[in-house]
């Protein structure tokens, strides 16, 4: 008689799996990779390319190496190397994109052990690395076609540091004038980086996680909702403020990462209002005019804290 | 105190044999009965080799307060008194008789005298109904409670596991049946209501219930959404009378009994005729069965036989007693339907293979699936650290083992198996905390002595 399956149950299974997910995640950054291309040009799929494709190598060679079972069939490594990607400059040398998504998966990823292990985001992480690495060309802002940027201008301020500029927190000589009109903001001609500046793209991506209940609402909402309300008490503009930067990206592609933050309702609530904090606070009192890497990261430091705190209350449980 | 809502999936309902009426299948040629077919104590054979036996004729008794008798669902011979495996992995005996064919009714069937709630109890007792969703809990030990301390007595028609339709037919075509014991059980407990819970995806069931009970004092049917596992004891409860059992504590204690349809059926079934539980009704389904369908046979039927008689279409590389969620897979063909077995069913290989899992993602789906909000992805890692205490605290002790978690973990996480191990570590930890402490009672207990003699 042929040997029959034995094992515990459940013998069915809900239809989604890892890769499945990080399908669904991929098809959601569609529209921002298309309103790259649009406001950018053809190099940004170059960009794309590159960091996509290193990481994937990064991820399959490590494993090699290290003799553990090759994971890149679940797409998580695409998924980082995209989301590193859009959030670098039009311009930046592909050799220091390929550093980047070497950094994302080696260090940030596989040194603590893979998928599900490490504790911080890897795409925000190499971010911040090439940040400090590569300065100059990470904060240099190629003009978005149709922004209405003279056609010869090389570099173009972001929104961000016009208002840090207005501020007078950086050096700068722009007015409220020089801002792009609102209209522009949302749909993404604007300078900044590859994906983040079309908030419209970036929302029908969102909208399809949230349908796809690939995320809930809590994180974006909660984030979005603390800039929102804490740039206009501060009389900081809070549309532009919240479509500035990179938060619509942060907040429901970066945020929302699983392994880095946390699993319960209460918890991505509470880690969502931290990004938001941390994110006004640098943005209206730091050195840097943009701050969601940075907040998703600290909070990132946190999330096993708030991992604690908001254990869920388990139906009939008696206090010992 | 917990508010809220009871969480679960949705697997797809797969009900195909519905609207089945469940047909006799002829009477196999050898019946194989295990005596531990309910929790507790074993039931002791009153049979040997040789004798003659027939339906409805009592070949076991109970093995104690925590037991329940067994009738022979043949008539025939008894051949032999076997070891077997059975599908928790124990040796169980089993009594198998050999069928006559003649299915000759047993000359001593007596219809049961009730006078009061004790006699009642009695009669339950001695028809040898078990929890018959699954649980195969001695029915007569939980309706043996002082009938002041209850308040509402719920009828299980939720039957929220996918393909299984034997207690929707229960309800459909013994729907009188269900209604004279929900009278009998109001006539001895006087509860304050008396709810049948039946979820919306069997409307049909809804209004056959509906219509039977009109009348009957006290008698409500609860509607209840298609959410896996309404079914489950302590979330049937919660979701018609908002009540919550606390841990360590038993339905009685927040005034409540849930009892099966079917049991419940039985039970009156006994009652009318004198005949105790002596056959099933069966679903018989799953991707190798070639014909799907509802079938009548007597406890012990080989599984192999019943398949035999509906016929495969493939190789049954997976064989279930009950439903995919919570269903036991059987190695062995040559196992029996029990009691408490309400469904074969049979995989072909696409549906049997086990799933290879991969890393944890902390997605949070588990817990967001648990109907008892509990965080198996925590449990996961307090059982690789074996931290009992971790354990103790995440109350893994709760764990219906429903299979929620499980069924929508995209990485494939075994957590109902793992949960099983914890419980495992718990009790360990549990024990070994206990024993400390009763150790240093006993260090105080000697140095109180030796400071009371020094
Ligand atoms: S559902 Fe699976 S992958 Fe998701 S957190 Fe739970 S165990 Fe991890
Ligand atoms: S098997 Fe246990 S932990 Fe998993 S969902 Fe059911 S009750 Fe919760």
């Amino acid at each position: 008689m042929a040997n029959r399956v034995v094992s515990v149950n459940p013998h069915v299974y809900a239809p989604e799996t890892t890769t499945t997910i990080m399908r669904d995640v991929i098809i959601a950054l569609c529209p921002a990779v298309v309103a790259s291309v649009l406001f950018f040009g053809v190099r940004s799929l170059l960009v794309e390319a590159v960091c996509v494709i290193v990481a994937v190598l990064c991820e399959w060679g490590f494993e090699k190496i290290c003799k553990r079972p090759v994971t890149i069939g679940d797409l998580s490594a695409v998924v980082t190397g995209l989301l590193l990607a859009l959030n670098l400059p039009v311009t930046i040398p592909l050799w220091q994109a390929a550093f980047g998504a070497l950094v994302a998966i080696v260090v940030v990823k596989q040194l603590f052990g893979g998928i599900g292990m490490n504790f911080a985001n890897p795409a925000i992480t190499a971010r911040i690395v090439m940040l400090v690495a590569f300065g100059a060309n990470m904060t240099h802002w190629a003009p978005a076609a149709f922004s209405g940027a003279p056609a010869d201008a090389v570099t173009a301020a972001t929104p961000l540091s016009i208002i840090a500029g207005i501020n007078g927190v950086s050096a700068g000589t722009n007015t409220v004038a020089d801002l792009p009109s609102l209209l522009d903001m949302f749909l993404g001609a604007r300078g900044g980086s590859l994906g983040e500046t079309s908030c419209l793209a970036l929302l029908l991506g969102g909208v399809y996680l949230i349908a796809r209940k690939v995320i809930t609402w809590h994180t974006p909402v909660a984030f979005i909702g603390t800039v929102l309300v804490l740039t206009a008490l501060l009389g900081q503009q809070p549309l532009y403020q919240v479509m500035a930067g990179g938060l619509f990206i942060g907040a429901f592609f970066m945020a929302t990462d699983y392994t880095t933050s946390p699993p319960t309702p209460a918890g991505k609530l509470i880690f969502g209002v931290g990004c938001g904090l941390i994110t006004v606070c640098i943005r209206v009192w730091g050195n840097y005019p943009e701050g969601v890497s940075f907040s998703i990261l600290l909070m990132n430091i946190l999330n096993p804290y708030i991992c604690q705190w908001t254990r869920t209350k388990p139906f009939g449980g008696v206090k010992a | 105190m917990f508010k809220g809502k009871l969480h679960g999936v949705h697997p797809p309902h797969m009900k195909n044999t519905a609207g089945n009426r469940p047909t006799r299948m002829p009477v196999p040629p050898m019946i194989t009965v295990p005596m531990s077919m309910n929790i507790g104590a074993p039931a002791k054979p009153v049979v040997k080799p040789g004798d003659e036996v027939k339906v409805g004729q009592l070949i076991a008794e109970a093995g104690g307060f925590m037991s329940a008798p067994i009738y022979s669902g043949v008539s025939g011979k008894v051949k032999r008194l076997d070891e077997i495996l059975s599908s928790n992995g124990r040796f169980d005996t089993a009594i198998v008789i050999e069928s006559d064919g003649l299915q000759t009714e047993y000359e001593g069937l007596e219809k049961p005298v009730i006078t009061d709630q004790k006699s009642f109890v009695d009669a339950v007792r001695a028809c040898g109904v078990i929890g018959l969703g699954g649980a195969g809990f001695p029915t007569s030990v939980k309706l043996n409670v002082d009938p002041d301390r209850v308040h509402h007595i719920i009828i299980n028609g939720a039957e929220c596991e996918p393909y299984i339709t034997s207690d929707t037919r229960t309800m459909i075509d013994n729907a009188s049946r269900i209604i004279n014991g929900a009278q009998l059980l109001q006539k001895y407990y006087t509860a304050d209501n008396i709810i049948i819970g039946i979820e919306d995806n069997k409307p049909e069931c809804i209004t056959i219930m509906k219509e039977a009970g009109r009348g009957v004092p006290g008698f409500e049917v609860a509607e209840l959404p298609a959410l896996y596992p309404q079914g489950g004891e302590k979330v049937l409860i919660y979701n018609t009378t908002g009540e919550i059992v606390p841990e360590g504590k038993l339905p009685i204690d927040v005034g409540c009994i849930v009892i099966n349809c079917t049991t419940l059926a039985v039970i009156a079934k006994y009652i009318e005729t004198g005949m105790p539980l002596v056959e099933k009704v069966i679903t018989v389904d799953g991707s190798a069965v070639a014909n799907p369908q509802n079938l009548i046979v007597p406890v012990g039927t080989p599984i192999k036989d019943v398949l035999d008689y509906v016929g495969l279409k493939a190789e049954p590389r997976k064989v279930l007693y009950g439903g995919p969620m919570m269903g036991i897979s059987v190695p062995n063909l040559d196992a029996p339907v029990m009691k408490n077995t309400n469904a074969i069913l049979a995989f072909a290989e696409k549906e049997a293979a086990d799933p290879t899992p991969t890393a944890c993602i902390r997605c949070g789906r588990c817990v967001a699936h648990c109907p008892f909000h509990l965080m198996p992805l925590e449990i996961e890692r307090a059982y690789n650290e074996r931290d009992g205490a971790a354990l103790k605290a995440l109350k893994v002790n709760l764990c219906m083992e429903c299979g929620c978690c499980s069924y929508g973990c995209p990485a494939r996480r075994p957590l109902v198996q793992i949960n099983k191990l914890a419980k495992g570590v718990l009790n360990k930890y549990n024990a070994e905390l206990k024993e400390a402490e009763e150790k240093k009672k006993a260090k105080e207990a000697a140095r109180k002595e030796a400071g009371v003699n020094g």
